[in-house]
């Protein structure tokens, strides 16, 4: 499979989005000027920008925590986001909500649960619902390896093969589950063994290579449009920040980190793009250029958004209020 | 109007909405080809087919998630869990994902978990229980329980039309005991408003479900002795209907709860500290709590007789509250 060279640079612009936000995020997270925790996923971006730039706009994404550039791919702008994360009225959610759990469902995006893997028996039944009424869209939904053990996670699994239904299930393996290692969470070496048992088409990716990651679910989508059931997409990477922002993750061998840094997905993208000459340095810079203003703007927004009244917080409960 | 069964008022439901709006399917296990643990489903797999009425696995958590995703989509699906028992292992997907998404992201979640509950049937712990309690404190879903052929049908009409997550419990005792008159034409019965089966002066008995018969019994003997008893069906018990029950309270004064789930942290004190709240002035005697025993639900016929709240429970709690 071929990729053009607008899908190159538009990969790449994201991924540098999306590192720059945490980035900012993070920072103000520091100054103790957000509230509540932030979790990112530095290291990692290659694998939500690579999903969900492999889809198309009808298709529906179940994204979880550490998905912040399939949020921003899919049409959530870094204003909402931001503004989401200083919990004001402007945010996604209005302040009912806070950090990455966004969802619009004008965009396809589900709202993101805490509760690992929720999110893909959900996709399964997005998935279901394309098939009852006969539509060529694909739902997607991510997890991390810690959610591969949950039993919704398995539950999924098997009813989307038994229904054959178009959804793509992606696993980011980072390794770490909170403070938990991939040896104490499961006695297999690689997550796509799982998808073994339900017969389930499993690939196990580059995690750190967003135009594997990208490839692999273009696959995926294609099988899932054709009428051949779901996928499993296993994308190998490393955590390299804490669980979360307060979390200095002593637990992870610093060698190891100091391995997978080298193979940084946003650096690695860059050199790849430059030594095929798919674009220069100053096209780089530009695009960064214009990334910093974005991220400035949504800062501003935030800030100068109001909060929301607190008897919002008893309104919106039901659609159908009694 | 037709005199059918609770069982079969549930099944022209099912029926009649498939039928009206292409978007309503069913899940849930063994509902399919089979009709159903209880038959409720029968005949719907060959009438709408596999991809409207589909036997999923094993997977009460699975197929509820599904669901959600589904009604995300704008379908109405309506699941069906064989016992309500097991909504236990769909307990996260219905607690954390249903009732929250409309709130945390405008997600709505339009669908609806049909569950068969309750005792005096032998099912020992696992096929008895009435779990409706349990999601009693979970702002986002509504909760409804029909005691009769009609309110099941309308009931189960408006939970389907509605853009909320509704739990719908159904008797397994009435199924096949009770019998009414339903009306051939379209029709449903609104969440969210209780009904007085039985107008009286005296006390009240607020109940649901299979309890309403109960109480109707109880309140025939005690009708004998002079005592003129009014009985509210709650039918929905999320919202509750607040008004239907004080005004109520404020005619006969006198109150006693009837609920078939055991009696600590069962709806009885939430109405009973709901009428302390905004009707105490009213209340000529102390507010009464019948439940079942705090036990899980025990097998044998004696044993279960003495779990389950029976006729003779409320006539000497109305007794004793009349003597006041």
């Amino acid at each position: 499979m071929d990729i053009e060279k607008a899908d190159l640079l538009r990969l790449y612009h994201f991924l540098k989005l999306t590192r720059r936000f945490e980035d900012r995020i993070t920072a103000l997270y520091r100054q103790g000027r957000i509230l509540g925790g932030v979790w990112t996923s530095n290291g990692m971006e290659a694998i939500s920008v690579g999903y969900a730039c492999a889809l198309d706009k009808d298709d529906v994404i179940a994204p979880y925590f550490r998905d912040m550039g399939a949020y921003i791919v899919r049409g959530i702008t870094v204003n909402r986001i931001m503004a989401q994360y200083f919990g004001k009225k402007t945010g996604v959610t209005g302040g009912r909500e806070g950090n990455v759990h966004v969802g619009d469902i004008n965009l396809g995006v589900l709202g993101y649960p805490s509760h690992l893997a929720d999110n893909y028996p959900v996709a399964a039944g997005v998935a279901l619902s394309f098939k009852i009424r006969g539509e060529r869209r694909v739902a997607a939904a991510c997890t991390g390896d810690g959610g591969t053990s949950r039993g919704d996670f398995h539950e999924a699994m098997n009813m989307a093969s038994v229904w054959k239904v178009p959804v793509v299930f992606v696993c980011n393996n980072n390794q770490y589950a909170y403070s938990t290692p991939l040896s104490l969470q499961m006695a297999i070496n690689n997550v796509a063994e799982r998808a073994l048992a339900y017969s389930i088409p499993a690939e196990t990716v580059d995690g750190n290579d967003v135009i594997e990651v990208f490839l692999a679910m273009k696959r995926a989508c294609e099988r899932a449009r054709e009428g051949n059931g779901p996928s499993f997409i296993e994308c190998r990477t490393m955590r390299m920040h804490g669980h979360s922002e307060h979390d200095a993750a002593k637990y992870v061998p610093r060698e190891l980190l100091e391995e997978w840094k080298k193979k940084d997905p946003v650096i690695r993208m860059e050199n790849y793009l430059l030594s095929n000459n798919v674009a220069s340095q100053k096209d780089l810079s530009d695009i960064d250029a214009g990334i910093m203003k974005e991220i400035a703007e949504a800062e501003e927004f935030a800030e100068k958004s109001p909060l929301p009244e607190g008897e919002d917080a008893v309104k919106g409960v039901y659609a159908t209020p009694v | 109007m037709s005199e059918i069964t609770y069982l079969q008022a549930i099944h022209d439901a099912l029926d009649e909405e498939m039928s009206d709006n292409k978007d309503v399917f069913l899940m849930g296990e063994d509902i399919g080809y089979y009709g159903g643990a209880f038959r409720v489903t029968e005949g719907l797999y060959d009438k709408y087919g596999r991809w409207r009425v589909i036997d999923t696995p094993l997977s009460e958590s699975g197929f509820t998630g599904a669901a959600i995703g589904a009604s995300l989509m704008g379908m109405r699906p309506v699941i069906e869990m064989q016992f309500a028992d097991f909504i236990s292992c769909a307990f996260d997907q219905i607690v954390t994902v249903a009732a929250k998404n409309y709130f945390r992201w405008g997600g709505k979640t339009p669908i609806v978990v049909r569950s068969p509950f309750g005792g005096n049937v032998h099912g020992g712990a696992f096929h008895s229980q009435c779990p409706e309690g349990w999601f009693l404190n979970v702002p986002g879903l509504k909760i409804v329980a029909p005691s009769n052929p009609y309110d099941a049908k309308g009931l189960l009409k408006s939970s389907i039309r509605d853009d909320d997550p509704v739990l719908y419990f159904e008797h397994k005792f009435l199924y096949r005991r009770i019998k009414g008159d339903v009306p051939d034409e379209d029709y449903t019965v609104p969440i969210g408003k209780s009904r007085i089966t039985r107008e009286g002066k005296d006390l009240t008995v607020i109940t649901y479900s299979a309890m309403v018969h109960v109480a109707s019994e109880a309140a025939e003997i005690l009708e004998g002795e002079g005592i003129s008893t009014e009985i509210i069906d709650l039918r929905t018990l999320m919202p509750l209907d607040k008004d239907g029950i004080l005004a109520s309270v404020k005619k006969t004064n006198k109150v006693i709860i009837l609920y078939e789930t055991p009696r600590t942290g069962g709806i009885g004190g939430e109405i009973a500290a709901l009428i302390s709240e905004d009707v105490f002035d009213y209340l000529d005697g102390p507010i009464i709590r019948i439940g079942a025993k705090d036990t899980p639900v025990p097998y044998s016929p004696p044993m279960e007789e003495c779990y389950l709240p029976n006729v003779d429970d409320v006539v000497v709690a109305a007794r004793k509250l009349i003597a006041y």
